[in-house]
């Protein structure tokens, strides 16, 4: 059993207890304890289920790279599941939670599974489940989701707050161990602006715990003494629990900084998310041991061998009494004699090498351990936990030899160096056939904007293992001056690549070796994807989900395609790596929001009338940025009865719309007539000052784009309405034109959206109203239709324009924007013995319809031109030139067949759902029903009492009266009379008067 | 995230500040124009996995357009100028032709 030794640990302080819960069972621990350290002190050897054949599964690492001791953290608002218990600090009161298993973690009934997993391999889901059809959706999936899958899906808001935080550096350098601390002092000492981050609490890294001698001392003190140099350094920020999860274009480096996780509701922001821009990045983040393929090899009590040597050392936890050893390497011996060195017994080491005679399995033996060379483990025995191991010779089939009892397994496969960040923006890697791992090709380097390298990878991380090494490296790398601080570690003799033990294991045994522990991945799957044809590796990882979800395959990725390799007979680096991609280790969702949530999610625009609006029912829908009333809601009043009710108000009354949402934008200048000639279809140059009129504007590809009315203010200048949601679009399309391609014209445009608030009064008492505010003559004569006139209204400076969306008597009168409020609350004053009431969105649309305007994102969609909509009316044929002309003279726009825009009245008077189809006769080539239109706009009209609609049919105009199909849902079809679209006062007598 | 420096302004913005525009010096086709030229105007682009010129503009900034050199596979920036030319200064293209010999032109 795992418990907590009596003496040591580094980075425990045995005077500050704290207690946390585990599935309700309440566990001490101390302060500097990870949640994986304090459960392994606590004997909570097992600490989750897997993901497909719920195994049990235990602790495994010490580190980021952990696949398997991940548990729900925290409660309530604080609730976060997979939370690596060996990155998770442990504070007081933690409540921790094991995940996939049902009832309990130590009974559970979907480890069923294990037993059928000769039935569940690589890609089961694919090849199973196939028929009945409908059984997927609701037998087979329901059941899969039930058993497989990780942590619990959060219920409540996030109780905690993130924030951003950008930073400029010269260079920053990630990792804050001896390579990182080395470097620090290197680039530090010259200057430079240096960041130095290290992803936990603590400095040093791994040579601390392998008693490595720096500079004539112990690596730890060596350490804080570099750390306090830094400190002092004012060109150096210096920041632990910063882990870089991205390394982007150009230097471009995002980091993520873990505040609070270890002091919950301290009123500290949770996370902060870094976002940097460095000059230059050196990696410093190591390298991460190898798990060897041995049956039983995910069983509780198998960890890394570095990890057991980090909780002796670090933490004062005993994996176990007896710890078998096995390697390929000299580095797994660190753990025997950290081991001996607290008082435990390693019954044997287990070596595949044919002989172990370096320095570090010398010193193993000389202290009465023995070591098995050229032995490996035919099988692990235990359950929930390890009870022993087999032995039997590597070079063979698994024939077992020997039983050694023990508690727990060091096992280790040599070191891959962590080049995530290194592989991030483009960096390439080499594979080292000595050292058997993939590492940083300095040859091929991510490379920044100015086309030289902007990574370098040092120490571990680039593959250079020896403390000695890793100190000149990191030194030499950031162009230190002097010599790099010196360093004895003991001689190591090579590894031998082991990818199988033992090499010639059958089917019974790779059955039980696992590659990747988190996702259930086992040689025996990698081996059947490569016999089924996947021959890329990433097409193996998405078959096999090898190297997946929430660990990315640290531990596991390079095993898995050296078996993958071995499979299809080629060698490793022929197969290559699957791409590393950001993060390194998840970041929170909440991080990446940062500040943006609530009200602050985005901006909001607000008119000069939105207060008002707000305090007057009004039920409000979203353009783009803005916030327009749909309705104005009386109490006790429905949607559809306001919308109805607005709508009878303006057509017998007078109503009021908020139109300042529209787009505005003055073009000015001695070419801006000949400018908008060219933006609009129709001719604007010769529009008389005083006048209106309405234009569209196409893309070069000829489709409708915005449209809206042009006023001339001046002999020089034109105001271009546009859509609401257009304003910014156009503006840009303005400018891109006269900077890109136009330059010699002679405009300027200005955006004054926002400048001027717009209200459309309509109505019949329309004019009523405005002359009792009097000050403009507003008659017929003064002001005719589509004319407009400047003046003072009531006291306000106003642009009178009497233009109509509703097809009512209607003046768009525009104020400045700071005296809207005012001009709206005078409207609503003088409206009052006409009963006027504001009207929203939903009553302008539904007029509009009545009229037949068109309406650009319901009418056009990207794919229509004006002449589909019969507006050839408003493209003139005199000009050479405009944009979108070229494209409407191809064959295909011309075409007489185009579906055209048309009124559907339905038989039975009922309203025809939105985008509904038309259907024809015959089939087309795919076997579905042949279509000939569709619905573009559809309401009900109050009125008209009926339902009344819009579309695009095939040779629509030519089949006036003729009844067409829609087949809607439940097998109904609705029928719809084509109709001219314009249903109200079709002579226009109405607005003209 | 690349980073660009803006001709206009000088600041080196970043891209969240930019928005992209597409492929640079681009003849236009209008009315007259053979539909061979119109689609080769309105539709087809350069996918170079190398030297490339874009349209930039600084539109969290001021505004402006620009055009920019740069190389696809390793983002190495060569140089960025006004949008109003029509085509990379000759400097501009000598740097380029030095830095990569076997570059073809821009056009």
């Amino acid at each position: 059993m795992s418990t907590r030794l009596q003496k040591g640990g580094r980075l425990i302080d045995r005077s500050k207890a704290l207690s946390f819960t585990f599935n309700g069972k309440r566990m001490k621990g101390f302060a500097g304890d990870t949640l994986a350290s304090a459960l392994l002190g606590a004997d909570q050897m097992m600490v989750g289920r897997s993901f497909k054949y719920h195994r049990p599964r235990g602790v495994v690492a010490s580190g980021a790279e952990e696949p398997n001791a991940l548990v729900g953290l925290g409660t309530g608002g604080r609730f976060e599941p997979n939370q690596r218990t060996t990155t998770t600090e442990l504070f007081d009161g933690a409540v921790t939670a094991s995940q996939n298993h049902w009832p309990s973690l130590e009974f559970d009934i979907g480890a069923i599974n294990d037993k059928f997993y000769r039935f569940l391999p690589a890609g089961f889901y694919y090849k199973t489940f196939m028929f009945p059809r409908f059984a997927w959706k609701h037998v087979f999936e329901p059941i899969v989701r039930q058993s497989a899958g990780l942590g619990k899906v959060p219920q409540n808001r996030d109780e905690d707050r993130y924030e951003y935080a950008y930073a400029f550096a010269d260079l920053v350098i990630v990792g804050g161990g001896i390579a990182g601390l080395a470097a620090a002092l290197a680039a530090g000492k010259q200057g430079k602006r240096v960041w130095l981050i290290e992803q936990t609490a603590h400095w040093g890294g791994r040579a601390v715990v392998d008693g490595v001698q720096i500079e004539g001392t112990d690596a730890g003190a060596w350490v804080k003494e570099a750390v306090q140099a830094l400190e002092k350094m004012e060109n150096v920020t210096l920041r632990t629990r910063t882990m870089a999860s991205g390394l982007y274009d150009h230097g471009y480096l995002m980091a993520y900084e873990r505040i609070a996780d270890h002091t919950p509701g301290d009123g500290r922001p949770r996370h902060r998310l870094w976002r940097m821009r460095a000059g230059h990045i050196v990696t410093a983040t190591g390298a991460i041991e190898r798990p060897l393929s041995f049956a039983g090899n995910d069983i509780p009590g198998v960890m890394l061998a570095s990890a057991v040597r980090d909780y002796v050392v670090n933490w004062a936890v005993s994996p176990g009494d007896r710890t078998v050893i096995v390697t390929n390497n000299d580095d797994a011996y660190r753990t025997a004699l950290a081991l001996l060195d607290a008082g435990l017994v390693v019954p044997a080491v287990i070596d595949a090498r044919p002989e172990a005679k370096g320095e570090l399995p010398q010193a193993v033996r000389a202290r009465g351990v023995r070591v098995l060379e050229g032995h490996g483990i035919a099988k692990v025995k235990g359950g929930k936990r390890v009870t022993g191991v087999a032995t039997c010779i590597q070079a063979g089939e698994g024939a077992e030899l020997e039983q050694i009892a023990c508690d727990a397994v060091a096992m280790s496969g040599g070191w891959s160096p962590v080049v995530h960040l290194w592989s991030h923006c483009g960096g390439k890697l080499i594979w080292d056939d000595k050292l058997a791992m993939f590492r940083p090709d300095p040859k091929r380097p991510a490379t920044g904007e100015d086309g030289a390298a902007m990574v370098t990878a040092v120490g571990s991380a680039n593959g250079i293992l020896a403390a000695q090494d890793v100190l000149a490296d990191a030194h030499q790398a950031v162009g230190g001056k002097g010599t790099a601080p010196g360093a004895v570690s003991e001689a190591e003799e090579p590894l031998i690549p082991v990818w199988i033990m033992p090499q010639g294991a059958g089917p019974a045994l790779r059955f039980k070796m696992w590659l990747d522990p988190q996702n259930d991945v086992k040689v025996s799957d990698v081996q059947l994807a490569a016999r089924e044809g996947y021959e890329s590796v990433e097409h193996t990882k998405r078959y096999t989900t090898l190297g997946m979800a929430t660990d990315q395959g640290k531990i596991s990725n390079i095993n898995g395609l050296a078996i993958l390799s071995d499979s299809l007979n080629r060698a490793i680096p022929e197969t290559g790596t699957t791409t590393f991609r950001p993060p390194y280790t998840p970041i929170s969702m909440g991080a990446i929001a940062g500040e943006a949530r609530g009200e602050i999610f985005q901006p909001l625009r607000k008119t000069p009338m939105h207060e008002w609006h707000e305090t007057h029912g009004a039920h409000w829908e979203p353009v783009g940025l803005w916030r327009r009333p749909y309705c104005f809601l009386r109490s006790g009043e429905g949607v559809h009865d306001a919308v109805n009710r607005e709508i009878r108000q303006v057509r017998n009354s007078v109503g009021l719309l908020d139109a300042s949402t529209l787009g505005k934008i003055l073009v000015k200048g001695p070419d801006a007539g000949k400018f908008l000639d060219m933006l609009y279809t129709n001719m604007m140059s010769t529009l008389p000052v005083g006048k209106c009129r309405y234009g569209l504007m196409c893309n070069e590809n000829g489709f409708l784009s915005d449209d809206g009315v042009v006023v001339r203010l001046t002999e020089d200048t034109w105001l271009c309405h546009t859509t609401t949601g257009g304003a910014d679009r156009i503006h840009g399309w303005m400018e891109d034109w006269l900077q890109c391609e136009w330059w010699d014209f002679k405009v300027y445009t200005a955006n004054v959206t926002e400048q001027y608030a717009q209200v459309a009064i309509a109505g019949p008492n329309a004019r009523k109203l405005l002359e009792k505010l009097g000050g403009m003559d507003l008659s017929k004569e003064a002001l005719p239709f589509m004319e407009w006139r400047e003046g003072v209204l009531g006291g306000f400076r106003a642009r009178v324009h009497r233009i109509s969306f509703s097809g009512e008597l209607s003046f768009e009168v525009a104020v400045p924007a700071s005296e809207g409020r005012a001009f709206w609350d005078a409207l609503i004053a003088a409206g009052e013995e006409f009963g006027v009431m504001p009207y929203g969105t939903e009553a302008m649309h539904i007029m509009r319809a009545e009229k037949g305007f068109i309406m650009i994102g319901d009418e056009t969609d990207g794919t229509v031109i004006p002449q589909d909509l019969n507006l050839q009316w408003a493209i003139s044929k005199k000009k050479e030139d405009y944009l979108g002309k070229r494209a409407q003279e191809r064959s295909f726009m011309a075409s007489p067949d185009r579906w055209k825009l048309v009124g559907l009245e339905t038989l039975d008077g009922s309203v025809i759902p939105d985008g509904a189809y038309a259907v024809a006769e015959g089939y087309n080539a795919n076997g579905q029903r042949n279509m000939q239109g569709r619905v573009t706009s559809t309401y009900h009209s109050p009125t008209l009492n009926k339902g009344i609609a819009m579309g695009l049919v095939k040779h629509g105009p030519d089949r006036m009266g003729e009844v067409i199909e829609f087949p809607v849902d439940n097998g109904k079809v609705v029928k719809a009379r084509i109709v001219d679209p314009v249903f109200y006062d079709k002579d226009g007598e109405k607005q003209n008067v | 995230m690349l980073t660009l420096e803006c001709p206009y302004c000088g600041v080196k913005a970043e891209e969240t500040e930019l928005q992209a525009g597409g492929e640079a010096h681009l003849k236009r086709f209008g009315p007259g124009s053979s539909d061979d030229e119109f689609e080769g105007y309105l539709f087809l682009r350069k996918n170079p996995k190398g030297v490339h010129f874009e349209r930039w503009r600084h539109a969290y900034g001021c505004g402006k357009w620009f055009l920019a050199a740069r190389c696809t596979a390793t983002l190495e920036v060569f140089g960025t100028y006004s949008a109003q030319t029509k085509e990379p200064p000759a400097d501009l293209q000598a740097k380029i032709k030095a830095k990569r010999p076997d570059w073809e032109g821009y056009k």
